[in-house]
């Protein structure tokens, strides 16, 4: 993904070395610095704002996302502009439906995508890779080189070719989303584990004859949550620009609901029809939105990055 | 140096088979034939059909036929949509196109985010870097399918000083807005990424001494910092390469450039198995000669790295 | 670069300038010679084209846009004029036997591009070529509708394509033998599946005979460039037989994928038509009133249910698909969500169709009141209410305006009668194949008359036909359907075809579609009544501002 190595790189070497003894206060300093930063901590709020707006909202509207307003049906153009008097607070799509309702429930799935695809993708990748790592030798090869030929691979093909066979749901683009984005992941904790695995709480519990599996899950993976957050901060913004990019090719959800990139796509496509409304709203929360995560990630990644200023 | 190149092309081989292989799989797994229609093909016409294309052949056969064909007469067999065309006349025609505004995006991007993202980090907390960020994560942001249509409102319908779309082989005029649309969001990200790891650079020990010294600024800059802080541009470029073409396809659809990216999408959604194929590869092609590219390149400006 | 781009706009002024001379010079002799408008000096059509076209081999095109093309760049037996009349192409007469069994055309005399004559065995060698399994034409079940003798035999059964029941009884006598006397056959000649094909090119080039620099075609214009998904460009052909009629004297198609973008383009004037977004006509013909155009055309728009085993239960009760019918408000499709004309739909076949009489139907004159209360008193004997809801999917292919008219409809059964349709939309080649398995509950359809008669539609409802995806089955309108063939007033029985139709609703009749498109005022001839629209573009000249 588009994530700045070299940060990460960094970020990797610092965490390393603070390894597990001094954890409880590398989360503390950690969050010190994130609330130090001012930019981060807005973007917190302004986030969980939206974020709750988004659930909460669609209670103070007479409207639905999906129930047509048969006044105004057709007559977007001429009396679909937002107002209160007739409750549509953002104006009408089209065909006469409530633009606030679309665009919270659209919030509400391009987070929702965010969030759940990052999760799969950083399941999928923090286990890979903790496995890789953690076996190491010919185990760790091939399931590396494996990894390898997969990144070269240009993925979007693939992710666009998945999208027309399975048709749409929900599901495909979480999991499609998700799928396609843990090999970076899956590299980074590999190299974390290499490092942890000589360290002597790991060493004791294999003496002590626990399972690998239980290692890599009660030993190793917590030990790699400083990255795993920072890695989904940046991730989530990416993958609701990608999903904004396959609705976009008329690949994504599936009517009647929506995402912010459908909504823009539709917006977009009416921008000369005097129906600004419809791509203002969805574009503002959009782009309100992936600002907040790009401030966070930027804060979080100098959080836990203490070598950085 | 030699040797590397050397294993980077052996590495290529099960990565290319890979793709291939899992290209087709999906392919041959979707639902639907190429030849479907509204009414339906008579069943002698559709066995004609079959034969002609090689389908009535088990798939592992149908493979085979396919690789031998691209190995030993470079020929990517015939389109199923375009049934006057064959794919590779369909890649010679889009290929150049794409591969143009591609490499005109790019260089566009890395020529002003590079500058944008250093003077930002020199100007550190001024004015001007407030509005290099600003505008670079605004930028970024902006999805490009909203982009076309503003910038065809804007030098089309307003200004009239460019053509709306086309191609036209490639005169100046019609590739403007596909490399202002394309690359406007990768100089953004390019920006970003130089002014952070130019910021961690001038923070950096040598970088102090140099100034203690007094040497000036510039020849600070130039000479002591951009080596360094270029690292994860370099390391960036490759995937925003692979993005950019990847992005092509919306370009193809505003602009009817007539490049690889709408050809994909189409071959996907019309099931012109070999146009599909032929595209895939050529893809897969350009992006490990790019990242190894971008691999040369670090290992060139990290004297760490050994190739 | 810079080199290059200088290169590159030095050549563009020089061509400006040469471009300027020739106009100065070619205005002092246009105007019209029938009409006296007007002419302007540079007459070249630019349209938008939606998507790069498949193939341009007359006997395998099976696009509207395709066809379209073809008919610039080839001409066959007889061509429609602006009203869909037959008038003279390349045959200056027809005649056909008492029992209208054989059909004898009389060529005149023409040349391909090269120079070449084009004669009767050009047609013979044409038409059994598109008969030939081995060219596997998609539009081949066209050939075998046209009834030519032996034409089913070839297609079916293995038969020599040279015993197809043409002839070439001299170099300018083309003779036709039918298996059955088919009322509408001189019609189905204009279309492009019928015209003639240079033999020697064909069989030199192989599938690249229609590229530019090989294809030898008898029309108007001649193909000059065709880069896929960017442009097709046709210019005047000199051979042509009836080229001094001709004004434009260049073609350019320019493929511009998405509706609007291509609307933009039109109005900053790199178009002289393109086809208007749905929902936009209103609103365009009153800011340019002499630009936008809606006509009727024969093509429907329906939503099918399927009735065969693999169909919902419920679809079955008659009743079901009749309240489901009632409640569709279609004035609030045509009016409210498409708005360019389009008609609402009570039967299958359009009314404009030729010859076609509908039958009355009940349901259509009732107001939209009467009908919901219909529906709901039909729903809830059918044993669905608010509490026990009827539930079932609805299938679309990916579109925009499907998108729209799909979400609508299902909102207006849920608000009516609390219907739960559930949206599913599908790529097209998904789509087909999900309704050739029956994989589907309730499905959009369209189409479009191939030719102007009732059959190009109802065949549709015969049992037989693999088009027919809801697999609804009915003796009688397969009997009549049978009848209609050899009937010398086919048309009674289509009537009472749709009455059944009606009576059984398999399908629900939504909307007629209308074209939309804007035209610019200097692009003239344009045939707006013709329902096919089938166009010739040496029919078009463009006129001085």
């Amino acid at each position: 993904m588009l994530v700045n190595k070299k940060k990460m790189a960094a970020l990797i070497d610092s965490n390393a070395e603070q390894g597990q003894v001094k954890g409880r206060s590398q989360w503390q300093d950690a969050m010190r610095r994130f609330k130090g930063n001012k930019a981060s901590l807005i973007s917190v709020f302004v986030l969980a704002a939206m974020t709750l707006f988004a659930f909460l909202g669609p209670l103070l509207s007479p409207w639905d996302h999906e129930t047509i307003d048969w006044e105004l049906i057709g007559n977007a153009a001429e009396m679909g502009a937002p107002q209160f008097a007739n409750g549509h607070f953002f104006g009408t799509d089209d065909l006469g439906r409530d633009m606030y309702s679309r665009v919270l429930q659209g919030t509400q799935i391009s987070l929702m995508v965010g969030f759940v695809g990052t999760l799969v993708a950083v399941t999928v990748g923090v286990l890979y890779g903790a496995i890789a790592g953690y076996f190491g030798g010919a185990v760790d090869n091939v399931m590396m080189r494996f990894v390898d030929i997969l990144m070269s691979i240009p993925y979007m093909f693939i992710l666009i070719i998945l999208f027309v066979m399975f048709g749409r749901s929900v599901y495909i683009l979480f999991i499609g989303l998700g799928l396609f984005s843990w090999m970076d992941m899956a590299r980074i904790v590999r190299g974390q584990t290499l490092t942890l695995k000589h360290k002597e709480f790991i060493e004791a519990a294999v003496m002590a004859g626990v399972s690998d599996f239980k290692i890599i899950v009660r030993h190793i993976v917590p030990n790699l949550l400083g990255i795993v957050v920072v890695y989904m901060s940046l991730m989530i913004p990416s993958l609701i620009l990608l999903e904004s990019f396959i609705s976009f090719l008329g690949l994504g959800i599936q009517e009647p609901l929506t995402s912010w990139g459908a909504l823009i796509s539709d917006g977009a496509s009416t921008i000369q029809y005097g129906t600004l409304w419809q791509l203002a709203f969805p574009l503002g929360f959009f782009v309100t939105g992936l600002f907040c995560f790009f401030f966070i990630g930027d804060g979080l990644r100098d959080a836990f990055d203490p070598k950085d200023r | 140096m030699f040797s590397f190149i050397v294993r980077r092309i052996g590495s290529s081989i099960p990565t290319m088979l890979i793709l291939i292989l899992i290209s087709f799989a999906l392919m041959r797994l979707a639902p639907g034939s190429p030849f479907s229609s509204d009414r339906g093909l008579p069943p002698e016409v559709l066995a004609n059909l079959e034969l002609k294309y090689g389908l009535n052949l088990p798939w592992f056969e149908q493979l085979f036929v396919y690789l031998k064909g691209i190995i030993f007469d470079f020929d990517f067999g015939p389109s199923f949509k375009y049934t006057d065309k064959s794919v590779n006349d369909i890649l010679a025609q889009g290929f150049p196109v794409t591969l143009t505004y591609g490499i005109w995006s790019f260089v566009a991007a890395v020529a002003v985010g590079l500058p944008l993202g250093i003077v930002a980090a020199v100007r550190h907390n001024t004015k001007l870097d407030y509005a290099a960020v600003g505008f670079s994560i605004g930028a970024q942001v902006l999805p490009n399918f909203v982009m076309a249509p503003i910038l065809v409102i804007i030098f089309t319908l307003w200004l009239n000083w460019l053509p709306g779309g086309g191609w036209n082989g490639g005169q100046w005029q019609y590739v403007v807005m596909p490399i202002l649309a394309l690359s406007t969001s990768y100089m953004a990200s390019i920006a970003r990424i130089t002014r952070s790891s130019m910021l961690e650079v001038l923070h950096a020990n040598f970088i102090r001494t140099a100034k203690a010294k007094g040497v000036p600024m510039r020849n600070i800059i130039l000479r002591h910092a951009l080596k360094p802080a270029l690292l994860p541009v370099i390391s960036y470029l490759g995937p925003a390469f692979v993005y950019m073409i990847t992005g092509s396809v919306i370009i193809d659809i505003y602009f009817s450039t007539g490049g690889m990216g709408q050809f994909f999408v189409d071959a996907a959604l019309n099931r012109d198995y070999s146009l599909l194929m032929g595209v895939t590869i050529v893809f897969g092609v350009m992006t490990i000669v790019f990242n190894t590219l971008v691999d040369i390149t670090y290992a060139w400006l990290d004297p760490k790295i050994r190739l | 670069m810079n080199k290059t781009s200088n290169m590159n706009i030095s050549a563009f002024t020089l061509a400006m300038v040469t471009a300027g001379a020739v106009m100065s010079g070619a205005t002092i002799a246009a105007n019209h010679p029938v009409t006296g408008e007007k002419l302007a000096s540079d007459q070249t059509f630019t349209y938008r084209l939606p998507d790069g076209i498949a193939t341009l081999d007359p006997q395998l095109v099976a696009t509207v846009e395709g066809s379209a093309i073809v008919r610039d760049l080839f001409e066959g037996l007889l061509n429609q004029d602006e009203l869909g009349k037959i008038v003279p192409g390349v045959a200056q007469r027809f005649d056909f036997s008492e029992d209208k069994k054989t059909y004898t055309f009389h060529l005149r005399k023409s040349n391909w591009s090269n120079g070449d004559p084009v004669t009767a065995h050009d047609f013979v060698y044409a038409w059994q070529r598109a008969v030939d399994p081995a060219t596997a034409s998609p539009y081949v079940w066209y050939m075998e509708m046209m009834g030519i003798k032996n034409g089913k035999a070839i297609l079916n059964e293995g038969m020599d394509p040279k015993e197809l029941g043409v002839e070439a009884v001299d170099d300018y006598t083309f003779k036709v033998t039918l298996d059955a006397p088919i009322p509408y056959f001189p019609s189905m000649v204009t279309r492009a599946t019928t015209f003639p094909t240079h033999r020697a090119t064909v069989e030199k080039f192989g599938d690249e005979w229609t590229r530019p620099e090989n294809i030898v075609s008898n029309g108007a214009f001649k193909l000059t460039d065709w880069t896929l998904k960017e442009k097709n460009v046709r210019e005047r052909n000199t051979e042509y037989w009836n080229n001094r009629e001709t004004i434009l004297d260049k073609v350019t198609a320019l493929v511009i994928d998405d509706e609007n973008q291509a609307l933009l383009r039109y109005k900053a004037g790199d178009l002289d038509k393109t086809e208007i977004p749905a929902g936009q006509y209103g609103s365009l013909k009153k800011s340019n009133p002499t630009e936008a155009y809606s006509f009727p055309r024969l093509c429907n728009y329906y939503y099918g249910f399927n009735l065969s085993d693999n169909g919902p239960e419920a679809f079955k009760d008659v009743r079901v698909r009749k309240a489901l019918a009632y409640a569709l408000d279609r004035n609030v499709i045509v009016k409210n969500v498409l708005k360019g004309g389009e008609l609402p739909a009570y039967t299958f076949t359009p009314t404009a169709t030729l010859g076609f009489k509908a039958p009355y139907i009940d349901y259509a004159k009732w107001p939209q009141k009467q009908r919901d209360a219909e529906a709901i008193k039909l729903l809830s004997e059918a044993g669905y209410s608010k509490s026990n809801p009827l539930k079932f999917e609805m299938l679309y292919n990916t579109s925009e305006s499907h998108k729209k008219v799909a979400t609508v409809i299902s909102q207006m059964w849920k608000q009516k009668l609390g219907v739960q349709a559930v949206l599913v939309n599908q790529e097209w080649k998904t789509f087909l194949d999900s309704r050739t398995k029956q994989a589907f509950e309730l499905t959009r359809g369209a189409f479009c008359g191939a030719y102007n008669e009732a059959s190009a539609f109802l065949d549709l409802a015969t049992s037989k036909a693999n088009y027919n995806y809801g697999k609804w089955s009915n003796e009688e309108v397969d009997r009549l359907m049978e009848d209609a063939k050899t009937s010398a007033d086919p048309n009674a029985n289509y009537t009472r075809v749709e009455t059944l139709m009606r009576e059984e609703m398999p399908v629900i009749p939504v909307y007629f579609y209308a074209g939309t498109y804007m035209i610019q005022d200097s692009l003239k001839g344009w045939p707006t009544e013709n329902i096919q629209q089938i166009t010739y573009s040496r029919d078009f000249y463009k006129t001085a501002e």
